[in-house]
């Protein structure tokens, strides 16, 4: 099966244009990139657009299984797929969670069937709770390409330490969500004006900035490599802007809501 | 004039001239009340629905009492004994009463925000008789008769909110209708009760007793929930009297004529100490009989047709 994408303005995964080309697919494989690539089983008609490659989803919540309410294997990839997403990486915040061989079994099996590819991200403690380590060796050999809690931190930093080494020793590192829940406490949204106008507990920025500092000190110390999840706060982007250039080893993810809109927009 | 929404939801989208219109009508409804004749036809045919997921004594037989002395039909929806118990969605809930020709729904609920959200949803009026730490529109509107009526204006009146501000919908209220109407309004407690920037609402801030009731025509305590502050937000409550407590050698520091309000129930010795809870200047009686005059004024207001001219 021969596909040619004409016409299309043609950009690499670092996003930089690389001029209007058309793009020769041949059973999923890209086999040349130029201008008359000769005949196709199919041409799309790009003219005007411009072709990235497949993106990958870093952080997605697929809720399978135990929370098929919200989403499902089949649904979130589909919207991936409608997306332009050709992969994506799902926490384990499941029902129960991802903390074992046999629950990541079963993602993968349900997996098999999706419309993209799905890297399952492991659990980093037994049942999210940050008390003792989960057997990563194993879900690392089975498919998992990270270690998070998500939709909790971390509280305990020498917790955060030892998972840190752990996932490091079976070639792996910890996505952390950031967040001091005694500072945070029963927040709902960034605390500030809008937050006292609208009567709503306020979230300080301090709970998730005090989390990524204390962080990016154990991945310096350490050498470590550690991803900061779903930052928000301008203050987080600076101090892993710093650490970046001194050298540490940090990754880091953000969402287009904390980017496109402030707390204004929720009165 | 009109009120332009079908609702009221909070005095942050309530304009002077409404507040006024309100606050007019409730002196008309006032002395039809002061003249025994507590029996009026304005609200016949009209079917009111009263639907409170939190406690409330005065706000919800105030508006009990107004809705009957005006003839409509009301009913009490008590949550822990209907539907909701078993899991039943506000939403749900909200279409279940619609569905039973109700022309006003009035709400008090934990979380901010649900009677916007049941008004979005409900063709008839939703009243908001007090949601979360958001607002509670008919309490401010009532502290306001009050001052007014002692007063005869609002404007340039100096008031001063005493207490719990952070989780109080009644200061929130009040800010937004006094500072509408022209009244300067002060704001003092401790700083861990004093929620982030709302010296942007309009409002003076200080953790000082002494500047909030230095010439203040109106002294207004709120009410502090022992079980909830003890220990996370203050200390102890005999600190908090001694610092925050409005007794009665620091009335002396306002006005002659000072106001001392309550939107109740009162802890007696720890908001204000019991002599200035019965002072002659204390109004905190006063102001739940005008409770019953400002929801008739606001009943009548919402359900009336259009003036035919």
């Amino acid at each position: 099966m021969k596909i040619i994408i004409s016409g299309g303005m043609l950009a690499n995964p670092a996003g930089e244009k690389r001029g209007r080309q058309d793009l020769l697919i041949e059973d999923g494989v890209i086999k040349a990139i130029g201008q008359n690539l000769g005949d196709a089983d199919k041409v799309i008609d790009a003219a005007g657009k411009t072709v990235f490659p497949g993106f990958i989803d870093l952080h997605c919540h697929l809720r399978e299984p135990g929370q098929e309410h919200k989403e499902d294997i089949a649904s979130g990839t589909r919207a991936a797929a409608k997306g332009g997403f050709t992969a994506v990486c799902c926490m384990p915040n499941t029902t129960p969670p991802v903390d074992n061989a046999a629950v990541c079994a079963l993602v993968l099996e349900k997996a098999r069937r999706a419309s993209v590819k799905v890297y399952p991200v492991g659990a980093a403690t037994r049942g999210l709770e940050g008390r003792e380590l989960t057997e990563m060796g194993e879900l690392a050999e089975m498919g998992c390409v990270a270690f998070s809690d998500d939709g909790k931190p971390i509280a305990d930093g020498g917790m955060m330490r030892a998972a840190m080494w752990y996932a490091a020793t079976f070639g792996r590192f910890i996505m952390a969500h950031e967040e001091d829940t005694s500072i945070s406490g029963s927040g709902v949204m960034n605390e500030g004006y809008h937050s006292t106008v609208l009567g709503l507990p306020g979230i300080s920025r301090v709970a998730e900035e005090a989390m990524i500092a204390r962080d990016l000190l154990l991945a310096e110390a350490e050498n470590l490599h550690v991803h900061i999840q779903h930052v928000s706060t301008a203050g987080g982007v600076r101090m892993i802007r710093d650490a970046k250039a001194r050298g540490v080893k940090v990754t880091c993810e953000t969402a287009p809501h904390y980017f496109s809109l402030d707390d204004s927009a929720c009165i | 004039m009109k009120l332009r929404s079908k609702d009221l939801l909070g005095l942050y989208d309530t304009t002077a001239e409404e507040i006024k219109l309100i606050l007019d009508s409730a002196s008309t409804m006032k002395q039809l009340l002061a003249q025994n004749a507590k029996k009026m036809p304005h609200l016949q045919g009209k079917s009111i629905v009263a639907l409170f997921y939190e406690d409330s004594t005065r706000t919800r037989l105030s508006f009990e009492l107004a809705a009957k002395f005006l003839g409509a039909t009301f009913s009490n929806l008590g949550v822990s004994s209907s539907s909701v118990k078993k899991g039943e969605t506000l939403l749900d809930t909200g279409k279940t009463i619609a569905a039973m020709e109700t022309d006003v729904i009035i709400i008090r609920h934990p979380l901010g925000g649900a009677p916007k959200f049941l008004a979005d949803n409900f063709p008839g009026s939703v009243i908001n008789a007090g949601d979360g730490m958001h607002e509670h529109p008919t309490q401010a509107l009532l502290d306001m008769f009050t001052m007014r009526e002692r007063f005869g204006r609002l404007e340039d009146l100096k008031v001063s909110i005493i207490g719990d501000i952070y989780h109080s919908r009644v200061a929130r209220s009040n800010v937004w209708g006094l500072t509408k109407m022209g009244a300067h309004v002060t704001l003092c407690g401790p700083q861990t009760l004093m929620p982030a920037a709302i010296e942007q609402m309009g409002v003076n801030v200080t953790c000082n007793l002494e500047h909030a009731l230095r010439d203040a025509d109106v002294v207004m305590g709120l009410r502090i929930q022992r079980e909830m502050l003890q220990g996370v937000f203050l200390s102890t409550l005999r600190e908090y009297h001694r610092y925050f407590g409005i007794h009665e050698d620091s009335i002396r520091l306002c006005k002659k004529d000072v106001l001392i309000m309550h939107p109740g129930p009162v802890n007696r010795g720890v908001e204000l100490s019991s002599a200035v809870v019965d002072a002659d200047n204390s109004v905190i009686n006063e102001q739940v009989t005008n409770g019953v005059a400002v929801r008739m004024a606001l009943l009548y207001l919402l359900t009336r047709k259009d003036d035919k001219r």
